[in-house]
């Protein structure tokens, strides 16, 4: 790989280590099928079809890869959660409704890598006997859409797509299916839905286990487009060589962004756990910006908890031990992240300085999540609209020190009683920041305003108390 | 409140003919899952969906007009009403708003003589300006938080827009039409 030589001043860090964005801001690369051909394209699907379909799930369940998309769910373990005894046929979806605040890896692979992710559902599509596959990628990617569209006919012209690929006997369609700027069509039923050409409400979950009952009661496989990249390379490299990649369980390399108060922002692929968010934030981002220090961190995109750069954890080791790890040294995985109380989610890392007042972030977040809750549960649909009003009042400097209180109430209402994950997504954020920064949220309320609004007073005197 | 930037509804043999060819991608009892796909072309060629496009799409997939309504007044990406020529979607969630979105929108809004104030986030999203070439929105997480603020422009995506770079960001589209430039 000595020979891959990337943009000036788009050049990894020498701490990182590139799988799937080994060819993202590449000098002489684009994104046409003849580019990926020339440097070894197409050729692990190849590969691939000189395997059994349930050992190529096999390989994925061997490299322990997880979900790239928030949960970390074992993607070889969820494909085979598909019936054994199924007659339906069985749709692959890519969720490229990439949309996580804080998120940004999906955007460069489609955009300058389409190739990869198609090759990816190929194999993927191979391994779990699925003959059609959608692309579910979001309305404000208008480039990105005719990229695809463009890989997928040019895919289909060199019969990686279609009837008998490339000999095999498989069958496979993709076709690509915008969305239209909605949050929850990340969410998999959720999407699931909008691809049904419904409001795309969330289904509960028993019974509507996408792998079993999903797109047109259908099994259904959704995978994240990192997901799926991943599963070329472990293909190509073999599931045991592929997990020496990152630590035990949690597997392989993962696509950082770092967003914020850093001196250099970016897209940064890791191996999984081999790197401290100290490394992560003040060596290969830079630090701080001049004159600032670190105040808080949001480490896997907005839903994650808050984390305070100050704080220590008490974490317990396989042994049954317990140690102590500071804020820094927090390995960048999934498991120690969720020891400590946050989530490695969709590896979206937002940094905020001590300029930033915490209040404001919060009411920042609390939009978004009123905006986008689909309105299907009413704790939800209402909380995340009462969570936006008070955090307004706290900005605006008309809260009172019980809003603090009533925030919290409303947001531990939400958590726990919804369909989906949303409710809690919309609610940690607030949980997080409550317990963690209550002073500067009541310093910022005063005995002397209102409790009640102007427009709840008036609401109140149409109800006999 | 419609304005002429875009062509009147009407359906030619070509536009027809792109909708048949999304319908085709789904089974052949499932055509209800066209409906973004559709209303998507409707979007694209007219600048909106009005009741007569609901209804050419809900004809086509054999629904309830209501059943694309409510599609349609779901999405935050699906307008009822017209934009402006140039539509700019500014992101408004946490990484741009960190790095300067809000005065990146009370900038274009300056310049274009556009009035938020009765824009919310829900029922009334879009402000056109007085002219009726430019339109702005606060948008959702774009993802591009690296690069921030972001903005979309009708489709072209623009990074690291700072509020001092507006005026730069209108002039690729239309210098003559912005009223600050003409006064």
């Amino acid at each position: 790989m000595s020979n891959i030589t990337y943009l000036p001043g788009k050049e990894p860090d020498a701490r990182e280590h590139r799988l799937i964005f080994k060819n993202i801001d590449r000098v002489g690369w684009d994104n046409s099928i003849d580019c990926y051909i020339k440097d070894g394209g197409y050729e692990q699907l190849k590969k691939a079809f000189t395997m059994e379909p349930q050992a190529i799930t096999n390989e994925v369940k061997t490299a322990g890869l997880r979900g790239r998309g928030g949960a970390g769910f074992p993607t070889g373990v969820k494909w085979g959660f598909i019936p054994p005894n199924n007659t339906k046929p069985v749709y692959l979806i890519c969720n490229c409704d990439e949309s996580e605040p804080g998120t940004f890896k999906d955007r460069y692979i489609v955009h300058q890598d389409p190739h990869q992710l198609i090759e990816g559902m190929i194999i993927s599509a191979f391994a779990v006997g699925a003959n059609t596959a959608y692309i579910y990628i979001r309305e404000e990617f208008p480039e990105a859409s005719e990229i695809l569209e463009k890989a997928i006919e040019d895919a289909r012209e060199k019969n990686f797509l279609g009837d008998d690929i490339l000999g095999s006997g498989f069958n496979l369609e993709i076709y690509l299916h915008r969305g239209a700027g909605a949050y929850i069509c990340g969410e998999e039923t959720g999407l699931i839905e909008s691809l049904e050409g419904k409001r795309p409400y969330p289904r509960i979950k028993p019974p509507y286990f996408p792998a079993a009952l999903g797109l047109y009661m259908s099994p259904t496989i959704v995978n994240n487009v990192e997901s799926l990249c991943h599963v070329k390379h472990i293909i190509g490299m073999g599931g045991d060589e592929y997990a020496k990649l990152g630590t035990p369980r949690n597997t392989g390399t993962r696509i950082l962004c770092v967003s914020g108060d850093v001196k250099k922002p970016g897209y940064y692929e890791v191996e999984v756990g081999k790197i401290t968010m100290g490394e992560l934030l003040n060596d290969v981002c830079g630090g701080p910006k001049d004159g600032r220090s670190f105040k808080a961190v949001i480490p896997g995109g907005s839903s994650a908890k808050i984390m305070r750069c100050e704080e220590t954890y008490q974490i317990k080791n396989p042994d049954g031990s317990q140690r102590e790890l500071s804020f820094y040294d927090i390995p960048m995985d999934f498991d120690t992240i969720a020891a400590c109380g946050s989530m490695a989610g969709s590896g979206g890392v937002i940094v905020m300085d001590d300029s930033r007042k915490i209040s404001w972030v919060l009411n920042n977040i609390n939009h978004f999540y009123a905006h986008e809750s689909c309105g299907q549960c009413t704790p939800c649909r209402e909380g995340s609209m009462w969570m936006r009003k008070i955090s307004d009042r706290i900005v605006n400097g008309q809260a009172t020190p019980e809003d603090v209180q009533t925030l919290e109430d409303v947001a531990y209402q939400i958590d726990g009683r919804t369909v989906c994950a949303f409710g809690e997504a919309a609610s940690w954020p607030v949980e997080a920041i409550i317990s963690k920064f209550r002073d500067e949220l009541e310093a910022e309320t005063s005995e002397k305003n209102e409790y009640l609004s102007e427009e709840a007073k008036r609401q109140l005197s149409f109800i006999n108390l | 409140m419609d304005n002429t930037t875009f062509p009147p509804f009407a359906i030619t043999p070509e536009i027809d003919a792109e909708a048949n060819k999304r319908i085709n991608q789904y089974p052949e009892d499932k055509k209800r899952s066209a409906v973004l796909p559709l209303l998507h072309i409707v979007q694209h060629n007219f600048g909106f969906i009005n009741t007569e496009a609901t209804e050419w799409v809900a004809s086509k997939l054999d629904l309830e007009p209501m059943q694309v309504h409510e599609v349609v007044s779901f999405y935050p990406g699906l307008r009822e009403h017209s934009p402006g020529k140039y539509h700019m979607r500014v992101c408004r969630t946490l990484s741009c708003a960190m790095a300067g979105s809000e005065e990146l929108m009370e900038r274009l809004c300056e310049l274009t003589g556009i009035d938020r104030s009765k824009s919310d986030s829900h029922h009334n999203p879009i402000a056109v300006s007085p002219c009726g070439q430019w339109s702005v929105e606060f948008a959702e997480c774009l993802a591009s938080c690296g690069t921030g603020p972001v903005c979309l422009v009708n489709d072209d995506f623009h990074e690291a827009v700072n509020p001092d770079g507006a005026q730069e960001l209108l002039n690729k589209y239309g210098k003559a039409d912005s009223p600050a430039a003409n006064s």
